[in-house]
C-alpha cells in the first residue's frame, strides 16, 4: 500500500518573523470564521428563504453534506496549527467530538431528563421517589412484558442472526448471489406499515365455512383442520409475532455478515482447504471465529431492537392476549395515560436492561489499544 | 490540497450573498394565518377545508389545516415541546381537561361564549368545560346508538324494527330459527382494539341504569365492579358469548376490524342481519351499498331496556380548543360555532353536527337526516364514557378488559382489575 | 483441491436450497403484490391466491390513487358535488429526498470519524464514551422528542430541514458508530503502523486509508440509514411538520388510509410505491460489497 501521504509542514522562514506570525494567526482565525460565515449564511437561507422548492432542496443537500466535511477539515486545520503537544491531545476529539456532542444533546441529556422525571408524578409536579419503579417491577402487565421481551430477545435474535448467517454463507458460494440477497433483503425495504398488512393476510381468520383469506388458515383448512385466530392463542401468539421480526431483520443481519465474510482473507480459507478440512469444518473453525466480532455486533443490535420492539406488537395485537412488551407499555403511559413519571421510569428500566450487553461489549473493547 | 480547500472556502464566501438574499418577510404574513391541527385526514380533511372556504374568502384569513394519523402522539409532543398549533381538534374531553389544567388553553371569550350559548344545547358547552370555564367548541360529532340492517333482506324475511329489548330478543330468536346469525360484530382496531365493545356497554348502561348512574360510573362515584356494570356486561354476554347470535363467534369479534365488521350483512345471501355502530360506519359499507344507501340500508336506535330510561343517545365528537390567542383565531373560532361552518361538510355526507338551528335538509339522505334529528332532539344525550374516563381506563384497561372477557377471563376479575387501575 | 465435478454439484445443491428459502421468504410479499392489484371488496372476501378465479380481474386503481391522489368527493361552496383527487405524491417525494439524503450522509461522515477515533486513537474517557454509545442504542427516541422540540423552538429550527437532518443524525449515530466501529476495528494494525510511521496526520490516514477500506461497511450502513429515514413518520412529523409543503411520503401515505384506516387497500399499493426507492439504493450500493478490499491487504 503506497503510503505517500505525509504532509509538508510549513517552511520555517527567517527574518520578518513577527509579520509572518501575525499573518499565520490571521489566517488561522480567518479560515474558521470564513467557514462559519458561509455555513451561517446557508443556514439562514434555508430557514427563511422563499426560493422554489427544488433550489432549496439542492442547496440544502450540498450545504448540509459539504458543510460537515468543511467543518471537519477546518477543525483539523486549526488543531494542526497548534503546538504539537496540545495538538496530539486534542486530535482524537476532532474525530469523536462532533459525535459525542450530538449524542449528548439528542439522546444523553434527554435520558438524564427522563431519569429525573422518573422520580416524579404523572404531571411531573410532585416528587414520588421510587414509586414509579415499584410499579414498573411489580405490575402484572409489566411482568408479562418482561417475560415477553426475553422471548423476543432469544427467538428473535437467534432466528435473525441464524438465518442471516446461513444465507450469507450460502449466497457467498452460489451463483446469482445478488439475486438471492436482494430477495431476502426486500422485507426490510417494505416499510413496517406495509409489513403489517402483509402479515395480516397470513394470520387472518375467517370462521369455519368461510373462504379463508389468510394463508395459514387456508393451509390448515385444506388439511381438514379448524381455522384458528392465531393471535389470540396465549403463549404461541408471541412466536407468531416474533416470526415477523425475524422475517424483517434477517436481511439486516445477512447484509452485515455478508460484508464481514468478504473481508475474510482467502489465504486462510485456502490454507484450511489444502489441509483437507471439509467445507463445514472450514466454516466452523476458520470463518466463524474470524467474523465472531461481527456476529456479536449484529446480535447486540438485534437484541437491543428486541428490547425496544414496539410497532409489531402495538398494531397487531395492541398488547392483548398476553403479548404486551415494554416499549408498548412505555408509549401508553406517556401518550395515552399522560403519566410522564411512569413513562420515564420504564424508559430508564430499558436502559438498565441493556447493562449486560454493555458490559460484554466493554470487555471486548477493553482488549483494544489505540495509537 | 490545502490550496484547493482554501480557494473553495473563499469561493463559497463570495457566493454567500446569494444565500443571504431571499430572506422572507415572515412577520406580516403570519397574522392572517390560522393553523389548525386535527386527527381527521384525507377525504374528511378535504371536506372540512371546503366547508370553511366561505370564511376564508370573506375574511382573507388563511386557515391551514394539518391532519395526522399520529395525532395522539403529536399533540402532546407539540404542546409540551412549546410548538402548539393555534387551534386543535381534540377527540377526548379528557385531553382538553389535561391541557386546561396546565394552563395552556385560552378560555372562551365573551363573544364566543355567547355564540355557543345560542347555537348549542347546554350539554355541549359543559363537555367543553373544565372546572366551570368553557374552552372547547364542538363541530363535527357522531351519534352511536344505532343498529344498521340490510333493508332488502329484512323486507324479504318480513322482519320488523324492534322498539323494546324484549322485541329485539324475540327478533334474534326468529333470525336464528330462519338459519341466519342476528349480529355482525368486530372490535379489532390495531392499537385501539376494544373500543367498539366499550360503546356497546355504554349504550346498555344508559338503558339499564339511566343517565345519572351513568355519570356516577364515569366519575368513579360507583366502582367499575359495581353490580350495575356487571349486569351490563352480562346482558352483552347474552348476545356476544352465544355463538348462535353472533356471526363467527367470539374469535371473529376479536379479529375482525371494526370497519370490516358490517360486511357479512351485505353478502348474498346475508350472513348476519344487524350491526350496531355509530353514524360514521356508512363510510365503510361496500361501494355499491353506499351508492344506494337509502334503498339498501335501514337504521333504528338500539331499543330501550328499562322503559323508564327510554332511548338515550350516546355520542362523541371533536372539540376545537385555542392555544394561541390572536384576532384571526378569534374570528375563526366564532365561525366554527355557527351552522354555516358545518353545512358544506354535512352536505358531503358522513358528518353530523350539533347546532340547534341547523337545516336538516342539508344532509344528503334520509338516513343521515334521521340520525341528525335523533341527535339534536335527544331528550337524553351522553358523551362516550371511555372518552370521558381517565386514559388509564378509557384508553387502557376498559379496552383490554373487553378483550380479556371475550377470551374467557372471569368477569369479576376483569371488572375489579379495571377498578384497580383507576388512578 | 476439490474436483470440478464435485464443485458444480455443490453449487447446484446450494442454489436449490437458496431458491427454496427465498421462495418461502417471498411468499408474503408476493401476496401483497397480488392484493395491491385487486379491488378492496375482493381482497377481504377471498384469499389472494384465488385472484385468478375472480371475474373482476385485476385493477390498477389502487396505484392510480396512490400516485395521483386518492379519490375524494365533497360539496364545494357553490353547492356542487365534486369528485377530485387529493394531492399527488410529487411534492412529498421531493420532500422525502431532501430529508433523507443529507440524513444519510451526515451521520455516516460523523460516525466514521468517531468510529475511527474509538477504534484506533487513544484519549482520556475512551472507554466511558464508548460505553455510553452502546447504552444509548436502547433509548427509545420518544423521550427525546419533547426536550429537543423545546430546544428547536428556542433556536428557530422547528420546521427547518437542518433541524430534521440533525435529528436523524442524532438518532442514527449510535447504531452507525457501533457498526462502523466493529468494521474499522478489524482493519489490520500493520496498515496503520506503516502510515503513522511515515508521519501521516490522523485526518489524512482517516480520509485516505480508513474510508476507502471501510466502503462495504459504509455501504451497508448507508442502506440501513436510508431505509430508516425514508420510512420514518414520527420524527418528520415532530420536527418538520405535516402540512402540505413539507410533508414527507410516509405522511401522505398514512393519511391516504383515512382517518380510521378504512382505505388500507391503498396501503398495499403504497407499500410497493415507497419500496422502489430503497430497493434502488440497495441495488446501486451492491457493487460495494466486493470481496478482497481488506482480504487482499494482509501481507504474506
Amino acid at each position: 500500500m503506497n503510503t505517500n501521504i505525509t504532509s509538508a509542514g510549513p517552511p520555517a522562514e527567517g527574518g520578518n518573523t513577527f509579520l509572518v506570525s501575525l499573518g499565520r494567526l490571521a489566517v488561522s482565525i480567518f479560515i474558521p470564521l470564513a467557514a462559519f460565515a458561509v455555513l451561517w449564511a446557508g443556514f439562514i437561507f434555508l430557514r427563511d428563504s422563499n426560493a422554489p422548492q427544488t433550489i432549496i432542496a439542492l442547496v440544502a443537500i450540498i450545504w448540509g453534506v459539504g458543510g460537515v466535511a468543511l467543518l471537519f477539515w477546518v477543525t483539523d486545520y486549526v488543531v494542526n496549527r497548534m503546538p504539537v503537544v496540545v495538538a496530539k491531545k486534542i486530535q482524537p476529539f476532532v474525530f469523536v467530538g462532533p459525535a459525542i456532542a450530538i449524542l449528548a444533546w439528542y439522546l444523553f441529556i434527554p435520558t438524564m431528563r427522563s431519569l429525573y422525571l422518573s422520580f416524579f408524578g404523572p404531571q411531573s409536579t410532585n416528587f414520588v421517589g421510587l414509586r414509579n419503579y415499584i410499579y414498573a417491577f411489580t405490575d402484572s402487565r409489566m411482568l408479562e412484558a418482561f417475560r415477553n421481551n426475553l422471548l423476543w430477545i432469544i427467538l428473535g435474535t437467534g432466528g435473525a442472526v441464524g438465518f442471516g448467517l446461513i444465507i450469507a454463507l450460502l449466497a457467498d458460494r452460489a451463483k446469482g448471489e445478488k439475486f438471492f440477497k436482494s430477495l431476502i433483503f426486500m422485507p426490510m425495504a417494505i416499510s413496517f406499515v406495509g409489513a403489517g398488512v402483509i402479515w395480516r393476510f397470513i394470520y387472518a381468520y375467517k370462521p369455519l365455512g368461510e373462504a379463508q383469506i389468510g394463508i395459514l388458515n387456508a393451509i390448515v383448512t385444506l388439511f381438514g383442520g379448524e381455522p384458528q385466530a392465531w393471535f389470540t392463542i396465549r403463549g404461541l401468539n408471541n412466536v407468531f409475532l416474533i416470526v415477523i421480526l425475524v422475517w424483517l431483520q434477517t436481511g439486516y443481519a445477512m447484509v452485515i455478515i455478508s460484508a464481514a465474510l468478504k473481508g475474510v482473507p482467502s489465504a486462510i480459507i485456502e490454507a484450511g482447504r489444502i489441509d483437507g478440512a471439509s467445507e463445514l469444518r472450514v466454516i466452523r473453525s476458520i470463518i466463524i471465529p474470524f467474523i465472531a466480532g461481527t456476529l456479536v455486533t449484529v446480535s447486540t443490535t438485534i437484541i437491543i431492537l428486541s428490547l425496544k420492539i414496539f410497532d409489531i406488537v402495538f398494531t397487531m395485537t395492541n398488547g392483548n392476549y398476553g403479548t404486551e412488551v415494554i416499549a408498548s407499555m412505555q408509549y401508553k403511559q406517556m401518550f395515552r395515560f399522560y403519566d410522564y413519571g411512569r413513562g420515564s421510569a420504564i424508559a430508564i428500566v430499558l436502559v438498565i436492561a441493556v447493562i449486560p450487553v454493555m458490559w460484554y461489549n466493554l470487555r471486548q473493547f477493553s482488549k483494544r489499544e489505540g495509537f | 490540497m490545502k490550496r484547493m480547500m482554501l480557494s473553495l472556502v473563499i469561493i463559497m464566501l463570495l457566493a454567500s450573498p446569494v444565500f443571504a438574499g431571499g430572506a422572507q418577510e415572515a412577520a406580516e404574513e403570519e397574522s392572517n394565518v390560522v393553523r389548525v391541527f386535527g386527527a381527521f385526514v384525507d377525504e374528511e380533511a378535504r371536506r372540512f377545508e371546503e366547508a370553511i372556504k366561505p370564511f376564508e374568502e370573506r375574511t382573507g384569513i388563511d386557515v391551514i389545516y394539518e391532519g395526522s394519523s399520529e395525532f395522539e402522539t403529536l399533540i402532546s409532543v407539540r404542546v409540551e415541546g412549546g410548538n402548539p398549533p393555534d387551534i386543535a381538534a381534540l377527540p377526548q374531553p379528557g385531553l382538553m381537561k389535561n391541557f386546561a389544567s396546565k394552563g395552556v388553553l385560552v378560555p372562551m371569550w365573551s363573544s364566543l361564549e355567547d355564540a355557543v350559548d345560542s347555537n348549542y344545547a347546554s350539554v355541549w358547552k359543559s363537555l367543553g368545560s373544565f372546572e366551570g370555564t368553557p374552552y372547547g367548541v364542538f363541530h363535527r360529532v357522531n351519534a352511536k346508538s344505532f343498529v344498521w340492517y340490510p333493508k332488502k333482506a329484512w323486507d324479504a324475511a318480513g322482519y320488523e324494527v324492534p322498539t323494546t329489548w324484549a322485541e329485539l330478543e324475540a327478533l334474534m330468536d326468529q333470525m336464528v330459527a330462519d338459519g341466519v346469525k342476528p349480529w355482525a360484530v368486530g372490535i379489532e382496531s390495531g392499537g385501539a382494539t376494544g373500543w367498539a365493545g366499550t360503546d356497546w356497554i355504554e349504550d346498555i348502561m344508559l338503558r339499564t341504569v339511566g343517565p345519572d348512574v351513568y355519570d356516577q360510573w364515569v366519575n368513579n362515584e360507583i366502582p367499575f365492579n359495581d353490580p350495575a356494570v356487571k349486569d351490563a356486561f352480562e346482558i352483552l354476554g347474552d348476545i356476544w358469548l352465544n355463538p348462535a347470535y353472533v356471526y363467527g363467534g367470539a374469535n371473529t369479534i376479536l379479529t375482525t376490524s371494526f370497519g370490516d365488521a358490517p360486511s357479512p350483512m351485505f353478502s348474498d345471501p346475508p350472513k348476519a342481519m344487524m350491526h350496531r355502530q355509530g353514524n360514521f360506519i356508512t363510510g365503510f359499507f361496500p361501494d355499491d351499498i353506499q351508492a344506494n344507501l337509502e334503498e339498501e340500508v335501514g337504521v333504528f336506535p338500539l331499543p330501550s331496556i328499562n322503559p323508564e330510561f327510554g332511548i338515550p343517545v350516546l355520542g362523541g365528537g371533536d372539540q376545537f380548543v385555542v392555544f394561541n390567542d390572536t384576532p384571526a383565531v378569534r374570528q375563526f373560532m366564532e365561525f366554527l360555532a355557527t351552522w354555516e361552518s358545518g353545512e358544506l361538510w354535512a352536505r358531503s355526507g358522513g358528518a353530523l353536527f350539533p347546532y340547534k338551528n341547523q337545516d336538516l335538509s342539508a344532509y344528503p339522505n334520509e338516513i343521515e337526516r334521521s340520525l341528525a334529528e335523533a341527535l339534536v332532539n335527544a331528550k337524553v344525550f351522553r358523551f362516550d364514557a371511555s372518552d370521558l374516563m381517565p386514559g388509564q381506563v378509557g384508553a387502557g384497561t376498559f379496552w383490554s378488559g373487553v378483550v380479556d372477557w371475550l377470551t374467557g377471563k372471569n368477569l369479576d376479575s376483569v371488572l375489579s382489575d379495571i377498578q384497580k387501575s383507576w388512578p | 483441491m476439490a474436483g470440478t465435478h464435485k464443485q458444480s454439484r455443490w453449487t447446484y445443491l446450494l442454489v436449490l436450497i437458496l431458491l427454496v428459502i427465498v421462495i418461502i421468504w417471498s411468499v408474503p410479499i408476493f401476496g401483497l403484490l397480488v392484493s395491491s392489484v385487486r379491488p378492496r371488496d375482493q381482497v377481504m372476501s377471498t384469499g389472494w391466491w384465488r385472484a385468478l378465479d375472480s371475474e373482476e380481474g385485476f385493477t390498477l386503481d389502487n396505484y392510480r390513487q396512490v400516485l395521483g391522489g386518492s379519490d375524494q368527493t365533497f360539496v364545494n361552496a357553490s353547492g356542487e358535488t365534486v369528485r377530485a383527487s387529493g394531492d399527488n405524491l410529487t411534492q412529498a417525494f421531493i420532500n422525502s429526498l431532501t430529508v433523507t439524503i443529507p440524513s444519510v450522509i451526515i451521520p455516516i461522515l460523523i460516525a466514521a470519524a468517531a468510529a475511527f477515533g474509538f477504534a484506533w486513537l487513544e484519549f482520556p474517557g475512551r472507554k466511558f464514551f464508548f460505553t455510553l454509545v452502546v447504552a444509548i442504542l436502547v433509548v427509545p427516541l420518544q423521550i427525546a422528542l419533547i426536550p429537543i422540540l423545546r430546544d428547536y423552538q428556542t433556536l428557530g429550527l422547528t420546521g427547518s430541514y437542518l433541524g430534521i437532518w440533525l435529528a436523524h443524525t442524532g438518532f442514527g449515530l449510535p447504531l452507525a458508530i457501533y457498526l462502523l466501529y466493529n468494521y474499522i476495528s478489524t482493519i489490520p494494525k500493520d496498515i496503520f503502523e506503516s502510515a503513522f510511521l511515515d508521519g501521516a496526520r490522523p485526518m489524512v490516514v482517516f480520509a485516505r486509508l480508513v474510508l476507502p477500506l471501510s466502503v462495504p461497511a459504509i455501504a451497508s450502513l448507508a442502506i440501513f440509514q436510508f431505509l430508516w429515514v425514508w420510512n420514518d413518520l414520527l420524527v418528520a412529523l415532530v420536527f418538520l411538520g405535516g402540512t402540505n409543503d413539507v410533508a414527507v411520503l410516509t405522511q401522505k401515505l398514512a393519511s391516504m388510509v383515512g382517518s380510521r384506516g378504512q382505505d388500507w387497500h391503498l396501503l398495499t399499493a403504497g407499500a410497493f410505491v415507497t419500496m422502489v426507492i430503497p430497493l434502488g439504493v440497495f441495488f446501486s450500493l451492491q457493487r460495494y460489497f466486493v470481496k478482497g478490499l481488506m482480504a487482499g491487504s494482509v501481507k504474506g
